[in-house]
């Protein structure tokens, strides 16, 4: 078991014939994710990667029967391609796309929302299910099938989860990036709730960081619905009020979104949090007795 | 990015919304027409720079003359004016708004902000207007009045009416609010705000609703759609190296330390701080080199770091996933040996390759040290630092 994307997925991708798309995608049909074909409009009936391609998601849908699309369209198409995604019958869109308007995201995480459609970032790594499905632009090598549930607002802090998890010999369940970005197609509660659904889920490392108030949205969720050992890490102890770390979303403004607020609100969750990012693997090791 | 009070105002101005007659200028000599143009017999003078409290570090003055706006004007252009929400340095003062004078009655607050929590814009209102609005929000909650505007929807007028009566307004003044109000939501919209504040928004003596300030930021990544307010950006009002970095795609950020750090990805540079930190030591600054990390922006990305001459030690700490560390470690020998680094770089990578990296770092003959894991990394370079602070 694992959340959101298995063995079986089929899996299309938005921007297909694009320099990212491209890359990703080969990345992906390498590591074993059933890719089914590509949307490019205008290249349609042309074959890509030795899979179709398509002029309109709804024709790629139709003709491969896929259920997830994973989006490299440039930020300023996203919303377009979203909705298009939404309205063409999908269960599940993944949006890797870093510097989406967010004005163009509050509609589009609407309408998806209404839709009853599944959204992954934007400005995101991706999800994988290790060893059975990637989508995105994580490194597949440094996964291994496993038992820990990876939710994370960073990329790259999200692979140092996975490596420490895989040098323990835990490995991990699924990971999921949520992004960046102040308005992100799922968050924290959203991922955490399946997680503690799924059997093959043990524990699981929730890895936040500066900016509005997720973690702690997500710690009182934590608090009265996961029975699953949580460990936590907020990046940005150092970061000054008022500037913006890189993310879109990681800016402390009007004195709230520090990082020790989260850590406390996490704290009183029951949760074990860890000040060094190098200590996750250690304190899951010591939570569930491993 | 963030406009001007003046540019803020030729919005305002374009949506309908009630503004004073006003004119921005670059000399006292302009200040002094500027005057002569505006009927009355008192006027205000405003600096023009990117911060709040001006009013209190004397950036604002009401004036009786053309000669004492034009004194004014004297006193501060080409000069920084330091506020509370600036650094000690402050901001250059290049412009200032020449406007009539309004009679005051009362002092609210309007403003709208992309709210995270409910993913909506949420306007807000208050009748504590001319204070800081997170103070209002902080000690008394219960005087913001809020109004959340679907997504899908826009604002509408009964939004702007309820916010009206609960303000205690009358009569004419519930129209010119719903006017207000509506304007600014389309504004927001249109111009794909991140931020919009009136305040104060005032009441004048003759009972009429009227926009005494404007401050406006706008979402960044929406710049590329609106070449109308590429054209209002004001350089001088940004940090030159946070500027020079952004030309590169490089994402900088000065802070107060001594250990640069160079780093892939928004979140671990963060973290690579926090751990620097933790061990003892101070960052010199944020810094994400973005995934490709190759030799000419890891150059670049040491040009930046090096101009601050704060920095003891570099901390490069790259998480190569798909590029491979072997590729990554050539591109820093190349960019050290490019820039002339003189001060010790601890350089740690993980993923791909990332021994051979480490080898070849090693090999280099340059004054990189070369750390196996993460914390081994901070603690070498905060020893390389001089220890911890």
């Amino acid at each position: 078991m694992s959340i959101l994307i298995d063995k079986n997925t089929k899996v299309i991708c938005q921007g297909f014939t694009g320099s990212q798309g491209t890359f990703h995608s080969e990345q992906a049909i390498e590591y074993g994710t059933q890719m089914v074909g590509g949307v490019s409009p205008g290249k349609g009936g042309t074959v890509h990667l030795g899979l179709p391609v398509f002029n309109t998601v709804r024709e790629a849908v139709e003709t491969t029967g896929a259920q997830a699309t994973v989006i490299y369209v440039p930020a300023p198409f996203c919303k377009d391609a979203i909705i298009e995604a939404a309205d063409s019958g999908l269960e599940l869109i993944i949006c890797i796309t870093e510097g989406i308007p967010t004005l163009d995201m509050l509609f589009a995480k609407e309408y998806v929302d209404r839709k009853g459609v599944r959204m992954i970032g934007p400005n995101c790594p991706g999800v994988i299910t290790p060893g059975e499905c990637k989508i995105g632009i994580m490194p597949g090598h440094i996964h291994m099938p496993g038992k820990v549930g990876i939710v994370s607002r960073s990329g790259t802090l999200t692979y140092e989860a996975v490596k420490q998890t895989t040098d323990h010999g835990f490995g991990q369940s699924t990971c999921v990036g949520i992004g960046g970005d102040p308005i992100p197609g799922s968050n924290f509660i959203d991922i955490l709730r399946m997680f503690q659904d799924d059997p093959a889920t043990e524990a699981i490392v929730m890895i936040g960081e500066i900016g509005g108030t997720a973690e702690e949205e997500a710690a009182a969720f934590i608090k009265d619905h996961v029975t699953k050992p949580v460990v936590s890490y907020i990046a940005g102890v150092t970061a000054p009020a008022g500037k913006r770390m890189g993310h879109a979303g990681a800016i402390i403004s009007g004195g709230t979104g520090t990082a020790d607020e989260k850590f406390a609100a996490l704290e009183d969750a029951g949760v074990k949090t860890v000040r060094s990012l190098a200590e996750i693997g250690n304190a899951l090791k010591e939570i569930t007795g491993w | 990015m963030n406009l001007h009070e003046y540019q803020g105002k030729q919005l305002f101005k374009q949506y309908g919304l009630p503004v004073s007659e006003g004119y921005a200028c670059d000399t006292p000599e302009e200040v002094a027409e500027a005057i002569g143009k505006i009927p009355g017999t008192m006027w205000v003078v405003k600096t023009q720079v990117h911060a709040g409290g001006r009013g209190k570090a004397g950036g604002v003055k009401l004036v009786k003359s053309a000669a004492e706006a034009k004194e004014f004007a004297a006193h501060w252009l080409g000069k920084n004016l330091v506020t509370f929400q600036t650094d000690e340095k402050g901001q250059p003062v290049s412009k200032i708004l020449v406007e009539s004078c309004t009679d005051i009655e009362n002092e609210l607050y309007l403003g709208a902000v992309v709210d995270r929590a409910t993913r909506r814009i949420v306007f807000m209102a208050s009748t504590e207007g001319g204070v800081e609005i997170e103070t209002v929000a902080h000690e008394t909650p219960e005087k913001i009045l809020r109004a959340i505007i679907d997504p899908l929807v826009g604002a509408q007028p009964y939004q702007a009416r309820e916010l009206a009566f609960k303000l205690g307004l009358t009569g004419v003044q519930i129209g010119q609010f719903t006017k207000i109000f509506m304007g600014l939501a389309q504004l927001f919209v249109d111009k794909d705000l991140a931020l919009i504040e009136i305040n104060p928004l005032v009441i004048t003596s003759e009972g009429n609703m009227h926009c005494l300030d404007a401050k406006l930021g706008i979402d960044g990544n929406a710049l590329y759609r609106h070449k109308d307010l590429q054209a209002m950006r004001d350089p001088s009002q940004e940090d030159a190296r946070e500027a020079e970095a952004a030309a590169w795609e490089l994402n900088y950020v000065a802070l107060d330390g001594n250990i640069g750090c160079m780093v892939n990805g928004a979140g671990l540079a963060m973290g690579t701080m926090d751990i620097v930190n933790l061990h003892g030591g101070s960052p010199a600054n944020f810094l994400d080199v973005g995934g490709g990390a190759t030799k000419e922006r890891v150059a670049e990305a040491f040009k930046i770091i090096l101009s601050d001459s704060n920095v003891k030690a570099v901390f490069v700490n790259i998480f190569g996933g798909i590029v491979r560390c072997d590729m990554i470690a050539e591109g820093i020998i190349g960019a050290v040996e490019e820039v002339g680094v003189k001060v010790p770089v601890v350089v740690r990578l993980e993923g791909n390759n990332a021994e051979l990296g480490s080898k070849k770092l090693a090999e280099s003959g340059l004054n990189i040290i070369a750390a196996r894991s993460l914390t081994e990394g901070a603690e070498r370079v905060v020893a390389a630092a001089g220890g911890a602070a």
